[in-house]
């Protein structure tokens, strides 16, 4: 299609722009999971599509994670693009099977290729307690074979979801469910053009790196915002993507603020934060000028209650303040 | 119930045998190999199944998809695997189908339309199910035949592919091999069914069973689930009932198998039940063993060409994780 520019959308709009375009463009794309049919999806990320494309394009399924995403493998293994829909990615634990012991080996074993995306909300903020509020990016970004991405931003929902889904490998694209419909963007929509495992340097600064994606990028935004009325000029880096790891960036970067804080809403003991300071420590260790810093979710599942859910997600006071820490050292 | 016995024509049964008995042989000479400690890992043989295999191999097109398990080695060969492919993967050569990254029978050629199987039964199920589908959704009329134990018949994942390909009327067969023993686990700790071909009902779908070591009954039953399955009937289950002859793998003596039952299916060996079958229509005892001579020295050749081809050098070990 037509590169063009459209009016301001939401991240949420723009991922259904990107399925609605998938669809159009590629007739091996087929849209599976419950409820993305008739409903149009719980989020409404595939309303409408159904009308558009039929019922041989846009598939309501039983309730049975391990089917959806089985089915979506199958597909795969025989050349279709299947993008399978997790209500909510927290149900990607009963799915967990199929994605670790055949999505991800397959290739490496017997050199079968398994071009799908499992795409689902992720994320919390919205008082969805512990089974629809969770990250799981970090449980699978350490499984080899699996492709794990978290766009951060109106035109990333859209560029990166469609990168996936011409990636030759299995994906998983966690969207975040508190940015649906509170951010917005224009958006420009066309051909695939995202260049894959990338990151972006997303504030240029030169006193600190902050090392964010998916659903805490708004937030390092404001953090950065806020701390430059005092004068200091924060980098922020979204990574886009966990795997591929692009810290190539990171590490440039990191070279010449000397500083860095690493910021997710994923747990905080063994996430990817801590393999990117692991690394930084390893590439970086002579230009650092202050330990490197880490702000996430404790090691809790996610609250329900506001006052607890609040005190969990890291806020951009939080992150505010290990910069500070940070920059004092 | 199915396709009459006799109706399978002479050449079909003699193919059946040749398989069947490449089958047993090949896994005779792994078992050897296996104990001079020259082939790794684990060895789970089919011994005493063969019919299944062979019997449903014959009954599709090599244009059909096959999921097949670890005791199905005659459904590989049925389907133009060779024995020299199989010894270069079980003994990890670089030149293997996996080139030495996964082993024993965790094993399948795709460009075969095989579908390589996991240790976790029955995972390939819900594989099998969206093959059909794409089979479905693009008029490809391919069928998918998925085998199982009847271990694997107690997990989740069985369920959501029976009824799964069951709601979409998929092109799918599934065939419950059902050997009576899970590992040490026997039938009755896995269902409480009177056979598994009863929830067949359950899930609105055909259910079949048959005599596991009579292949031409399995033959004809498969024959006409997948006939079914490639006109749009949707999914068939084919309980297959068998015993397993050797332990879960060569490392288990089966001690827990009452000595009785073994001896009782001993007398049911499907290759001599074959072999009768085939003599009752007059093919001769020469043209019999002429398969088993044939098959030992293919065997042999393969053996030789297949320890002597290059190991994998370790340099590229993280190579092929993505495509």
């Amino acid at each position: 299609m037509v590169t063009q520019v459209t009016a301001e959308v939401t991240y949420l709009e723009a991922v259904r722009a990107a399925l609605e375009d998938e669809l159009t463009d590629d007739p091996r794309v087929v849209l599976i999971g419950e409820d993305v049919g008739v409903l149009g999806g719980a989020f409404r990320a595939t309303a409408g599509l159904l009308e558009r494309f039929g019922e041989r394009r846009v598939i309501d399924t039983p309730l049975a994670e391990t089917a959806i995403v089985g089915a979506a493998i199958g597909m795969a293994v025989r050349g279709m693009r299947p993008i399978a829909e997790l209500q909510f990615a927290d149900f990607i634990s009963c799915a967990y099977d199929q994605l670790v012991t055949m999505a991800a080996k397959t290739h490496y074993r017997f050199g079968i290729a398994v071009p799908m995306v499992v795409r689902g909300p992720s994320g919390g903020g919205l008082g969805a307690g512990p089974f629809h509020s969770q990250n799981p990016e970090g449980v699978f970004a350490h499984i080899p074979g699996l492709k794990v991405v978290c766009p951060g931003t109106v035109q990333d929902a859209y560029d990166l979801l469609r990168a996936s889904v011409a990636d030759p490998n299995p994906v998983l694209f966690f969207e975040h469910k508190a940015l649906y419909r509170s951010l917005r963007a224009p958006l420009v929509r066309g051909r695939r053009r995202c260049e894959f495992g990338r990151a972006r340097v997303a504030r240029p600064g030169r006193s600190l790196t902050l090392v964010t994606y998916g659903g805490m990028l708004p937030r390092c935004l404001v953090a950065g915002d806020r701390l430059a009325r005092e004068g200091h000029d924060i980098e922020v880096i979204d990574l886009r993507s966990l795997v591929p790891l692009d810290m190539e960036t990171v590490v440039t970067s990191v070279r010449r603020t000397g500083r860095a804080v690493i910021v997710h809403e994923d747990t905080i003991s063994s996430g990817i934060g801590a393999e990117v300071a692991a690394r930084l420590c390893a590439d970086a260790f002579f230009d650092l000028d202050a330990p490197v810093m880490r702000v996430a979710a404790p090691d809790a599942p996610v609250p329900c209650a506001r006052p607890l859910e609040e005190a969990y997600v890291p806020s951009a006071e939080r992150i505010e303040a290990a910069v500070s820490r940070c920059l004092a050292m | 119930m199915s396709t009459a016995r006799g109706a399978i024509g002479t050449e079909v049964a003699l193919e059946m045998h040749r398989w069947m008995v490449l089958s047993r042989v090949l896994e005779e000479r792994l078992l050897a190999l296996y104990r001079q400690g020259r082939i790794r890992g684990r060895l789970l043989t089919g011994r005493g199944q063969e019919a299944i295999p062979a019997g449903a191999a014959l009954a599709v097109r090599l244009e059909d998809v096959m999921c097949l398990l670890h005791r199905d080695m005659a459904a590989h060969l049925a389907r133009g695997t060779t024995p020299e492919t199989v010894l270069l993967h079980y003994f990890g050569k670089a030149t293997g189908p996996s080139r030495g990254r996964d082993g024993d029978i965790h094993f399948a050629e795709w460009s075969r339309n095989n579908f390589p199987m996991v240790s976790h039964l029955p995972d390939s199920f819900p594989i099998a199910v969206g093959i059909a589908m794409a089979s479905q959704l693009r008029e490809e009329g391919v069928v998918v035949v998925a085998f199982c134990g009847e271990g694997a018949t107690s997990t989740g994942a069985w369920h959501e592919s029976v009824n799964f390909a069951a709601v979409f009327q998929v092109p799918t067969v599934f065939v419950i091999e059902n050997n009576q023993y899970a590992y040490s686990t026997p039938a009755e700790r896995q269902y409480r069914a009177r056979a598994l071909v009863d929830r067949g009902p359950g899930y609105g779908i055909p259910a079949v069973g048959v005599d596991g070591n009579d292949a031409l009954a399995v033959h004809g039953v498969v024959a006409e689930a997948v006939e079914r399955a490639r006109l749009g009937g949707g999914p068939t289950l084919v309980e297959a009932l068998t015993m397993r002859m050797d332990g879960h793998a060569v490392h288990d003596d089966a001690a827990y198998v009452p000595p009785g039952l073994l001896a009782e299916w001993r007398g049911r060996d499907p290759i001599d039940r074959l072999a009768a079958d085939l003599r009752g229509r007059g093919v001769t005892e020469m043209r019999l063993q002429a398969d088993w001579l044939a098959a030992r020295e293919e065997v042999e050749a393969a053996v030789a060409r297949a320890e002597s081809a290059p190991d994998p050098t370790g340099d590229d070990v993280a190579d092929g994780v993505f495509a």
